[in-house]
């Protein structure tokens, strides 16, 4: 049963006693202990300290009723580090590796009450978009364990759709939670660029890089954001803003917001059903007394080439520093020479996609082409983000299609990284920008899986995106469920 | 032929801030290996730079000491290459926007003062240090220098003398230590010098190919290569020969450079924006607040004080060559108005005694107060300057003022006529020879009853008033 529960209703047991903390989280732990084996959402279980944080609670219950997720069981994403748990970005280079540091995001989660219970499987490094590229075996989509969950936060997304996490962290780069939520019927946010602070969060690329939350409700999702947003000290590009109550709001009417139809984006092929999706998603939006408006972002198409650019350019920067000197794997050399040893360590230490994009990083660095690859991609990237400041002018939100896509059979494009980089052609703008995005979930297509469609707003209004969600959910009567796992 | 050398400068100092640039780790010098670390200097994963303000106030210092224009927004780099002592195998560093461009300092050189452009100058953080075992083929990193505070001065190739280099490198010592940024000290490398210099045919104003000098730990050193590179880059142009674009080390025990990499070689450092550290903003606020911090500078205070207290040269170079000397001399002045006498007692007496115990003039035990108090009892001749020395001396060791010790051990000088004239008396009845010599003619034998007259007093006696009693006796007995 714990497994259906949502963050309210385990509050609510938890506080009247209907269940101890400790029972929770060993019924979870049982549940996962099940599941996780073919799902393969975790590459990491924290029984241990998660047993002892619950007792703790069941031992003091004036922190459990002070605390806002007190004994909420939670799953964290492997590129978010947490103290003295292992924490390896799915790459055999950290497959040891434990940091003394929290991330901030999960500092915040754990003074809320939060128990971590495990660290999520992704693509190394947070590199791809299906979970397909982690050392540690590809995640699998619990609604058919044939396909991709989507990525890179794929376990976190799995975790929570299958009930193994009431909900989760992940982080996004150019969809990285998005798209995960989308293909495992969950709700996930990728807060603006700056919200929740990225100290302790293993780099992909910096200036993408957001952490945030995803989870099976609205309501759960906004708890989330509030505790782990704000600015930070530690990370510099985090912005000094307050932030509001994203749960108190929810009720508030979405009548005459604007939304407004990227024209661009509903000019790709794409899954009909995706498609219909969207379409029946605004007729509610519309009976809500929403209004749509056209607008355009004529650089959309761009958005892909721009970040294949400056993703891996800073990725190939980001990610020098697992050399073997310090910590991680070091791989063992014929000879006493550094640069043998950088070369073994590296070349064994990291898998085929993460090299495939610290060389194209590298190269588009390199003197003779920094212009022509790293200015120019930049220069793009400022024409998308004026493409939004433009469209918002027009219109409080946006909505378009998560990925044009339905999630496809594990190992299907494997063979064309080419392919997988177009999954990522709705997602990466919003990321380029650096503007907010949610992933909010409609119900299963008629093959059984997941459809839904994706939320953009203005920097730093969360809170348009958290409404209109919540609005859309109860006018559809919209009831999570879990996929039911054999 | 006779060529021209074009030579420019690119000057690294380590700053005295108390933390390091991205972190809160000590800056210490000589503690053990690897315990000045944190997460962040060690560059693991997921840690994030934030940038210490305190290395901005020091750029923005010597931007202002040094004629720059100080970027109202300045970013930060990386510069990507891989080597132990570098934990994220880039360093953070200032590219194509540094905090300080187009400045100039003034040097003195043989014909005159001569303006030397800054290029600019950037902030970054220093590299660790590696330590090889010799025994073993292992090397250790110490990550302790990790994230110091560096500046970078890069001059324009304004340069044309190894004399001039040497010259520009001590007045750009003298004003970074003046603003107490950075302790200057070149041998222990908080003070380091690279140079770019290439030859040309005397009065051509094309570039030749440069070559550029590392490894010179000394004002010295650096002179020294750049005169044997001269030599050597002279040779081959004679010879019609190329001179070939590397960086080349100063072997200081064979006195010659070697090369180490050509331009083929250099490596690529990929720079681009830090997506990490978000732009750095000065506005004019800032600016006035660290002006108000900028003391004069080494060259204009030894000019003031040539000019306002008539000083020779030398003894204004030696003033102001440290600003807690030259602000002594000036508190000394004020209570005792008399440069010259003033700067004559501190460049013998005062640095003789701080030198024998080696101890600075922070710490000097006589204060500008009391220095002034004893050069006013020597001036209204309440003391002779010779025992003036030695109550110096007193004072340096006991910390009492002049006028205690002059009275603790008697040593007024003796100015009561009578009382000198008995002495007087005495020591010519006890001469008899001497005085038969004076009358007749050798009147240099005055200096000897001046001298016994002194010993029986104690040296209090006051030498003039003795001159004059002596004289006027044996005048006396020579009309008798
Ligand atoms: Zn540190």
């Amino acid at each position: 049963m714990v497994e259906q529960w949502t963050i309210s209703e385990i509050r609510s047991k938890l506080l009247k006693g209907a269940i101890s903390a400790k029972e929770l989280i060993q019924e979870l732990l049982s549940y996962i202990e099940n599941h996780n084996s073919y799902i393969n959402a975790y590459l990491t279980i924290t029984a241990e300290s998660a047993l002892k944080e619950a007792e703790e609670f069941d031992n003091n219950r004036k922190l459990l009723e002070e605390k806002p997720l007190g004994g909420v069981p939670i799953a964290i994403k492997d590129c978010l580090c947490t103290r003295f748990i292992r924490t390896t970005c799915a790459s055999k280079i950290l497959e040891n590796f434990v940091p003394p540091y929290d991330a901030t995001c999960v500092e915040k989660l754990r003074k809320a009450g939060a128990i971590i219970v495990g660290k999520t499987n992704m693509d190394e490094f947070a590199m791809g978009s299906t979970t397909e590229h982690s050392a540690f075996g590809p995640t699998r989509n619990p609604w058919d364990t044939d396909r991709v969950p989507g990525g890179s936060s794929g376990g976190s997304a799995a975790a929570v759709a299958s009930g193994m996490a009431p909900c989760a962290l992940g982080t996004d780069t150019g969809g990285s939670i998005r798209l995960p939520s989308f293909y495992c019927g969950v709700l996930g946010l990728k807060p603006t660029y700056g919200r929740v602070s990225r100290y302790g969060l293993i780099a992909f690329a910096s200036s993408l890089d957001q952490a945030g939350p995803i989870a099976r409700t609205v309501e759960d999702l906004a708890i989330l954001a509030e505790v782990i947003s704000g600015y930070d000290p530690k990370d510099t590009t985090s912005v000094k803003k307050e932030v509001p109550r994203f749960s108190e709001i929810l009720g508030t009417p979405v009548k005459g917001i604007r939304i407004g139809i990227p024209k661009e984006y509903f000019q790709h092929s794409i899954d009909p059903e995706i498609e219909r999706a969207v379409e029946e998603s605004i007729k509610v939006f519309r009976t809500l007394g929403v209004d749509f408006v056209e607008v355009s972002l004529p650089h959309t198409d761009y958005g892909v080439a721009a970040y294949y650019i400056i993703a891996p350019a800073e990725a190939s920067s980001n990610l020098a520093r697992y050399d073997g000197v310090k910590y991680g794997f070091r791989s063992p050399t014929e000879k006493p020479d550094l640069m043998e040893m950088y070369l073994n360590t590296r070349a064994k230490g990291f898998g085929a996609e993460v090299k495939r994009r610290i060389m194209l990083g590298t190269y588009a660095l390199s003197a003779g082409y920094y212009d022509a690859y790293y200015i120019k991609a930049s220069k793009v990237r400022r024409l998308i983000q004026q493409d939004f400041l433009k469209a918002f002018e027009k219109c409080d939100a946006l909505i378009t299609p998560v990925a044009p896509l339905q999630p496809f059979k594990i190992g299907e494009k494997l063979e064309d990284p080419l392919a997988l980089y177009l999954v990522d052609v709705f997602t990466l703008p919003a990321s380029l920008a650096g503007i907010p995005g949610m992933s909010v979930p409609c119900g299963l297509s008629s093959r059984g899986l997941p459809v839904g469609f994706q939320l953009l707003g203005k920097y730093f209004d969360e809170e348009i995106l958290f409404r209109l969600a919540y609005a859309y959910h109860r006018e559809i009567a919209y009831s999570p469920q879990i996929a039911i796992l054999s | 032929m006779k060529y021209e050398a074009v030579i420019g400068l690119e000057v690294h100092i380590q700053l005295l801030t108390e933390t390091k640039i991205f972190c809160g780790c000590s800056t210490r010098f000589g503690d053990a290996p690897n315990t000045n670390v944190c997460p962040v200097c060690l560059g693991m994963p997921g840690v994030l730079p934030v940038l210490n303000k305190k290395v901005v106030d020091f750029a923005i210092k010597l931007a202002l000491a040094t004629n720059c224009s100080i970027a109202p927004v300045s970013q930060f780099a990386r510069k990507n290459y891989f080597y132990p002592d570098l934990p994220k195998n880039y360093q953070i560093s200032q590219y194509e926007k540094p905090i300080a461009e187009h400045g100039w300092l003034e040097i003195d050189t043989q014909n005159g003062p001569k303006k030397i452009g800054i290029r600019r100058i950037h902030m970054e953080e220093d590299a660790g240090k590696l330590i090889h075992d010799e025994s073993k083929p292992v090397s250790y990193v110490d990550f302790n220098r990790t994230g110091v505070p560096l500046l970078e001065i890069v001059s324009e190739p304004d340069i044309r003398t190894p004399e001039e280099a040497a010259q520009y490198l001590k007045t750009l010592r003298d004003i970074v230590v003046y603003l107490e940024i950075c302790d200057g000290n070149m041998e222990e490398g908080s003070f380091r010098c690279d140079a770019n210099i290439s030859l040309r045919p005397m009065g051509s104003t094309e570039l030749g190919v440069k070559t550029e000098l590392k490894n010179m730990n000394s004002f010295k050193n650096v002179q020294k290569a750049l005169e044997f590179e001269i030599r050597r880059q002279s040779a081959l142009l004679d010879r019609g020969e190329k001179v070939v674009q590397e960086t080349r080390l100063w072997d200081a025990a064979r006195g010659v450079t070697v090369g180490m990499r050509t331009k083929e070689e250099e490596q690529d450092y990929r720079y681009f924006p830090d997506p990490d550290l978000v732009p750095v903003v000065v506005d004019k606020e800032w600016i006035d607040e660290v002006k108000n911090t900028v003391p004069e500078l080494p060259r204009d205070k030894k000019l003031r004080f040539m000019d306002q207290y008539g000083l020779p040269e030398y003894d204004a170079e030696i003033l102001v060559s440290d600003r807690h000397l030259a602000d002594y001399f000036e508190e000394t002045i004020v209570r005792f108005n008399r440069p010259k006498t003033v700067s004559n007692w501190i460049l013998t007496e005062l640095l003789r005694e701080l030198n024998q115990r080696e101890c600075s003039i922070t710490q000097c035990p006589v204060s500008p107060e009391r220095l002034a108090e004893l050069l006013q009892l020597i001036d209204d001749e309440t003391i002779s300057a010779k025992i003036g020395k030695s109550v110096f001396e007193e004072m340096f060791s006991t910390g009492k003022s002049a006028r205690t010790i002059v009275e603790e051990k008697g040593l007024k000088q003796v100015t009561d006529t009578d009382l000198l004239e008995k002495v007087v008396s005495e020591v010519l009845e006890q001469h008899p020879k001497e005085v038969e010599k004076y009358l007749g003619g050798a009147e240099k034998v005055i200096g000897f009853f001046v001298g016994q007259v002194m010993r029986k007093t104690q040296g209090k006696a006051n030498p003039k008033l003795v001159n004059e009693l002596l004289r006027k006796k044996l005048e006396e007995k020579r009309s008798k």
